[in-house]
């Protein structure tokens, strides 16, 4: 059996008194891509930002290469090897290009290993040229596929073990929607565990081994690409539209 | 959009000319004779100096930790009896390095609040506020049981003691040398908040706090750093300032609202606000009670009333205060 490179376990999250997430669990095997799906509200996001720990859960487990995370905050969870590439990609957008990716550089300790090779400066400058080119320019000056180039890059370069992309190609033009596929496709080729949140299942599909459809709050399938591939209706049956609980 | 931006505009402009207009008449009555205008423009320079040491901290501080930290007044002051002391109890020993040691001293002081008091009211905006007040009335009382109800005098450096003269003029040197360090700690300052790693994680957290920590800054020993830099240079501000207005009681509680005043005129979280806000406040805050005492709170306040009503985020911040 693969090595599981994050679980999570009967996780339950609230904002505030409303309960969120009821008892999500789904495992995300090393150098896999999960994609995460469901509709607006699910709780894709949510759960994002449990694993991160900018919500700390009120149930359940989340570990790391087997290491406990849930209950620590978001920057211990970063050092241990957890990157982010959040919704609306919040990059630092008074910072120039340079200094959002080097704020964000850390070598990774505790149990699992980053993939490849160490991620560097130069490493991002290769994988996005244009980042080079504007690297001196204020981040929020950038259009919005730069911006989550950038984003991608400043969660690459805290050297994570497990990559979280939430909603990559969100408002972005259908052109640069393929470059960040190809983008998630190389980063794959090179090992990195990633777990993808979409609303463009599709584009999740193409990349994707593993599949988790959220709905409200509860997973209502878990199961690998190719049975969601051979079986078209599958995602559309387990999104569940007049389907409460 | 292009609208509201013109609109923003035209309400900084008419500030800077209400702002720069009721200066040069200060200004201009005040010309009674050159001599006098020289010293009022060093003493509101020297002034606008002070402020700056004692508002870049604070602004800081809130732009980073969303904490005002009104114990600052008090540790200016604190800066100043430490600083005092010092050059009493050991003869000899100059007022840059009594200023350095009461710096340090503040630091470690200011660092220690941090630690153990605020650190347990984060995300307790009302809590922060009575418990950093209450901490200045504890230091402005430990001051006077310490150091007693007179005020203590600073001795200016010897080389500093008589003016420059210059043109037939003479120039107080030592409110000289107060604004050439106030321009090198601004420098400094801002060549450590923007061409270093560190600074670039402060403005980092004061961008957006959530995505620092996820990606790793530790905000948490960031906080710490930036509370210890903001007391140690607001500590060392006092033993500067002491030669001129020497260390007293109420000495906090004078220099707390200009420095409030500068940081909501100029923006909070923007050292280059709290610097140009400073020099505003020290002209206006000079000329002021030199010209029209009845009215120098008045001439103060007006500035900042028209700002918090056209730019509440101040001249140059990015926050709204």
């Amino acid at each position: 059996m693969a090595t599981e490179a994050l679980s999570v376990t009967d996780l339950h999250a609230y904002y505030g008194d409303s309960h969120v997430l009821y008892g999500v669990s789904f495992a995300l095997e090393e150098s896999r891509v999960l994609a995460l799906l469901g509709r607006n509200g699910a709780g894709k996001t949510t759960c994002i930002s449990s694993i991160m720990g900018l919500l700390p859960p009120r149930g359940g487990e989340i570990r790391l290469f087997g290491e406990k995370i849930s209950g620590l905050p978001p920057e211990a969870i970063s050092r241990l090897g957890v990157g982010l590439v959040p919704q609306g990609r919040r990059i630092f957008p008074t910072l120039s290009v340079r200094e959002n990716l080097v704020v964000a550089a850390q070598r990774q300790n505790g149990a699992g290993k980053a993939p490849g090779k160490t991620w560097t400066l130069d490493r991002i400058y290769d994988l996005f040229p244009r980042m080079k080119e504007r690297q001196n320019q204020l981040a929020g000056s950038l259009s919005g596929g730069e911006q989550q180039m950038l984003a991608i890059g400043r969660a690459l370069m805290g050297n994570p073990k497990v990559l979280l992309l939430d909603e990559p190609s969100e408002g972005l033009a259908p052109l640069i929607v393929q470059e960040v596929g190809r983008t998630i496709q190389r980063l794959k080729d090179e090992g990195q565990s990633i777990i993808l949140v979409e609303q463009n299942s599709r584009m999740a599909l193409e990349v994707a081994d593993q599949v988790v459809i959220l709905n409200t709050g509860e997973t209502a399938f878990v199961g690998s690409a190719d049975e969601v591939r051979a079986d078209e209706d599958l995602v559309t049956r387990n999104l569940g539209i007049f389907h409460g609980h | 959009m292009q609208s509201g931006s013109n609109s923003t505009r035209t309400v900084l402009a008419l500030l800077a000319i209400l702002i720069v207009g009721a200066v040069s008449f200060s200004y201009i009555a005040s010309i009674r004779s050159a001599q006098f205008a020289i010293v009022q423009t060093l003493n509101s320079l020297a002034l606008g100096g002070l402020l700056f040491l004692l508002a870049a901290g604070f602004s800081l501080i809130f732009g980073l930790m969303r904490l005002a930290n009104l114990t600052h007044g008090a540790l200016f002051m604190l800066g100043a009896y430490i600083g005092a002391n010092i050059m009493r109890s050991f003869e000899g020993v100059s007022l840059w390095a009594a200023m350095i040691g009461a710096g340090l001293l503040v630091a470690v002081m200011g660092g220690l609040l941090e630690r153990f008091v605020l650190r347990r009211l984060s995300n307790n905006s009302l809590g922060q506020v009575l418990v950093t007040l209450g901490m200045s009335f504890i230091i402005a009382d430990a001051c006077l049981i310490i150091w007693g109800g007179d005020p203590i005098p600073v001795p200016t450096p010897p080389d500093l003691r008589s003016p420059i003269r210059a043109f037939g003029y003479a120039f107080p040197s030592y409110r000289l040398a107060v604004v050439v360090l106030a321009v090198v700690a601004a420098i400094a300052l801002y060549l450590l908040l923007e061409r270093t790693r560190l600074g670039a994680m402060i403005r980092a957290g004061v961008d957006d706090m959530q995505m620092a920590r996820a990606v790793g800054i530790p905000v948490s020993k960031l906080f710490t750093a930036v509370f210890m830099l903001g007391a140690g240079v607001a500590g060392a501000a006092g033993v500067l300032g002491g030669p001129i207005m020497s260390a007293y009681p109420g000495l906090d509680a004078d220099m707390l609202p200009l420095a409030l005043i500068v940081v909501i005129l100029g923006g909070v979280g923007s050292l280059f606000g709290a610097f140009v806000g400073s020099f505003i406040i020290g002209f206006i805050y000079t000329f002021g009670t030199a010209l029209l005492p009845d009215l120098a709170y008045v001439i103060l306040f007006l500035p900042m009333i028209v700002v918090i009503a056209f730019r509440p985020q101040g001249l140059f911040g990015r926050i709204a205060a």
